[in-house]
């Protein structure tokens, strides 16, 4: 009987012959926390009785979540993220560097790998087919002190795509697609395995975004297959070595396949206050709109970045709807000003964030006030998600976002481009 | 035996209303964020808890942010156990670690206010109010060993790793 990859990956980082439902204790090869949950992780680290970091090369402390720090708080706990990364050896990703999912794609994970963070949207390095997931800060800490964890091999769902997006349709609208189709709890504890024909023409930036909204179904990992268009990215990246090709097996056992055609979707939208919340954005024209927000792990990319200055560069954001930019990394931010899409986002209007993630969860940089509604690229559109209760959030691909930002109010991307 | 009163919640009750990222800064200091805790779910809940009362969820519990504070301030609440139709895996994992017993049930019966008598050993709920008997599904052998010592950190402290 063969094995899905989540199977696959499992059972050579267990020794074990892993199959769904098995409880194994796998090898972790990369572990990370970042600046809000970071801090709890250590001293549950410090307080565990293990006295060394198993390995310190691949354990990564990232301040990206409130940076630049807006108090003396959680300046505070990054200095102690700092004493600790100097006193252990672990390697420490400044505030300005990046978000965390962004740089572990780009930097640090590896197809076949098994990446633990501390934060629900590591699950984004499953488009390199590494079976990352998010935990806890104490099964971070231990993860970082024994190199190894406990996981029940998941469950598979098989997503079969096949065609190819129409214009003005992109990655993000599949997933937010795909969330409302199963529901916020429709994978829950589940891989959610993408396959079919359309994936050998998926980017991997493209991928990134699928799997980085994995979590937002409930599912454990989002995982895609490591194949050329993988080597390509790691090779574009100067880690071609990093490669390895992982598919699943034929004869893997699915828990139940979902098939969509990409021909037939169109430009989505989730409404708030949940992910599965969704309508297409034709049904929601006229939802006024007082900000925008391009960003974050799940569309915070130079792909994102070219498509939000090609429907608004030579043009004006509307005057009543604020647009903030945050490019996910560093890398994305100097190839953006590079390019010209940073320029042109700035003459259109846009107030560009350091790259980062404050805005995304609500910790500064991008807080609502009361009643004010939100269209943002993120992940989540939580009540409270972006700093205040009192405010609402939509969620959308980038270019819907850009559309939106022209019009100021809920734009099906396809009447701009 | 756990004995207390049921304070009820909808579904998806995410961390973000558990312990909201505005509240950031207050991580390191958790006996303050404590104060905060559920809060934009039901602002009276950190006011009206007693030790050993429960939080009762619907579908979906915990989703969202891995914030492991989520479980940790609702134990610092002296909440006994959180009892829901189904909960988020990260959540569900966090709160083991923690100590904290999560119980899947049929929920929706219990009403806010309810008082409620928990046999953890037997798998029942007694509402004590409504006169009724439900039983949770089993904590899978690997988490209640967990559970058992307290949590994950006290787990290791003893063995030293994972003894499954």
């Amino acid at each position: 009987m063969g094995k899905t990859i989540a199977e696959k990956i499992l059972s050579q980082k267990s020794g074990a012959d892993a199959r769904a439902g098995d409880i194994v204790i796998a090898q972790v090869d990369l572990v990370f926390v970042q600046d809000t949950t970071g801090p709890l992780t250590l001293r549950q680290f410090q307080q565990s009785g293990i006295t060394k970091v198993a390995n310190p090369e691949k354990t990564v402390l990232f301040i990206d979540h409130a940076a630049p720090s807006p108090s003396s708080a959680l300046s505070n706990d990054h200095i102690f993220l700092r004493q600790f990364a100097a006193q252990t050896g672990v390697r420490l990703s400044e505030a300005g560097d990046g978000v965390c999912h962004q740089i572990v794609a780009e930097s640090l994970a590896k197809p076949g790998d098994v990446v633990v963070g501390a934060d629900s949207h590591t699950v984004m390095a499953g488009g390199l087919g590494a079976f990352a997931t998010g935990m806890g800060s104490s099964d971070v800490a231990i993860a970082m002190g024994l190199g190894k964890t406990w996981f029940r091999v998941p469950e598979t769902i098989k997503v079969l795509l096949k065609g190819a997006f129409s214009r003005g349709v992109y990655a993000k609208d599949l997933i937010l697609h795909l969330i409302g189709m199963i529901g916020a709890d429709g994978a829950t504890y589940r891989s959610l395995e993408f396959a079919g024909e359309a994936v050998g023409r998926m980017s991997v930036p493209e991928r990134l975004t699928i799997s980085n909204m994995a979590v937002e179904a409930g599912a454990k990992v989002g995982l895609f297959p490591s194949d050329e268009l993988t080597r390509e990215y790691l090779e574009a990246h100067k880690r071609g070595r990093d490669y390895q090709p992982i598919f699943p097996d034929k004869d893997a056992v699915y828990e139940q396949v979902i098939e969509i055609d990409l021909s037939k979707l169109e430009p989505t939208v989730a409404k708030p206050h949940t992910v599965d919340n969704t309508a297409t954005a034709r049904e929601l024209k006229g939802t006024k709109i007082q900000q925008v927000f391009i960003g974050t792990c799940t569309n915070g990319r130079l792909e994102d970045l070219a498509i939000a200055a090609s429907i608004l560069g030579g043009k004006q954001r509307h005057p009543q709807t604020r647009l903030i930019v945050a490019p996910a990394s560093r890398t994305v931010l100097m190839e953006g000003i590079k390019m010209g899409y940073i320029p042109a986002l700035i003459e259109a209007g846009a107030i560009v964030l350091p790259p980062g993630c404050g805005a995304c969860l609500g910790v500064h940089q991008g807080v609502l006030g009361n009643g004010e509604a939100c269209l943002s690229t993120a992940n989540r559109n939580f009540k409270g998600r972006m700093g205040n209760p009192e405010s609402f959030i939509y969620l959308a691909s980038t270019a819907t976002a850009a559309a939106t930002a022209l019009r100021g109010e809920i734009t099906d991307p396809r009447e701009v481009m | 035996m756990l004995k207390g009163k049921a304070f009820k919640f909808g579904d998806n009750i995410s961390t973000d209303l558990i312990v909201p990222g505005r509240l950031a800064h207050l991580r390191s200091n958790l006996p303050e964020l404590a104060k905060h805790v559920l809060e934009d779910a039901d602002p009276t809940f950190a006011s009206r808890v007693k030790p050993g009362d429960f939080v009762v969820g619907g579908r979906n519990f915990g989703l969202g942010s891995s914030r492991e504070h989520a479980p940790l301030v609702i134990k610092m609440a002296g909440v006994s156990a959180v009892l829901a139709q189904s909960v988020a895996r990260i959540f569900f994992r966090n709160a083991i670690n923690q100590g904290l017993p999560v119980l899947i049930c049929d929920t929706t019966r219990i009403k806010d206010g309810d008082e409620l008598e928990v046999d953890l050993e037997a798998g029942v709920v007694r509402d004590l109010t409504a006169g009724e008997k439900l039983t949770f599904g089993k904590i899978p052998p690997v988490m209640l060993s967990i559970l058992k010592e307290g949590g994950l950190l006290a787990y290791i402290k003893k063995y030293g790793d994972f003894k499954l």
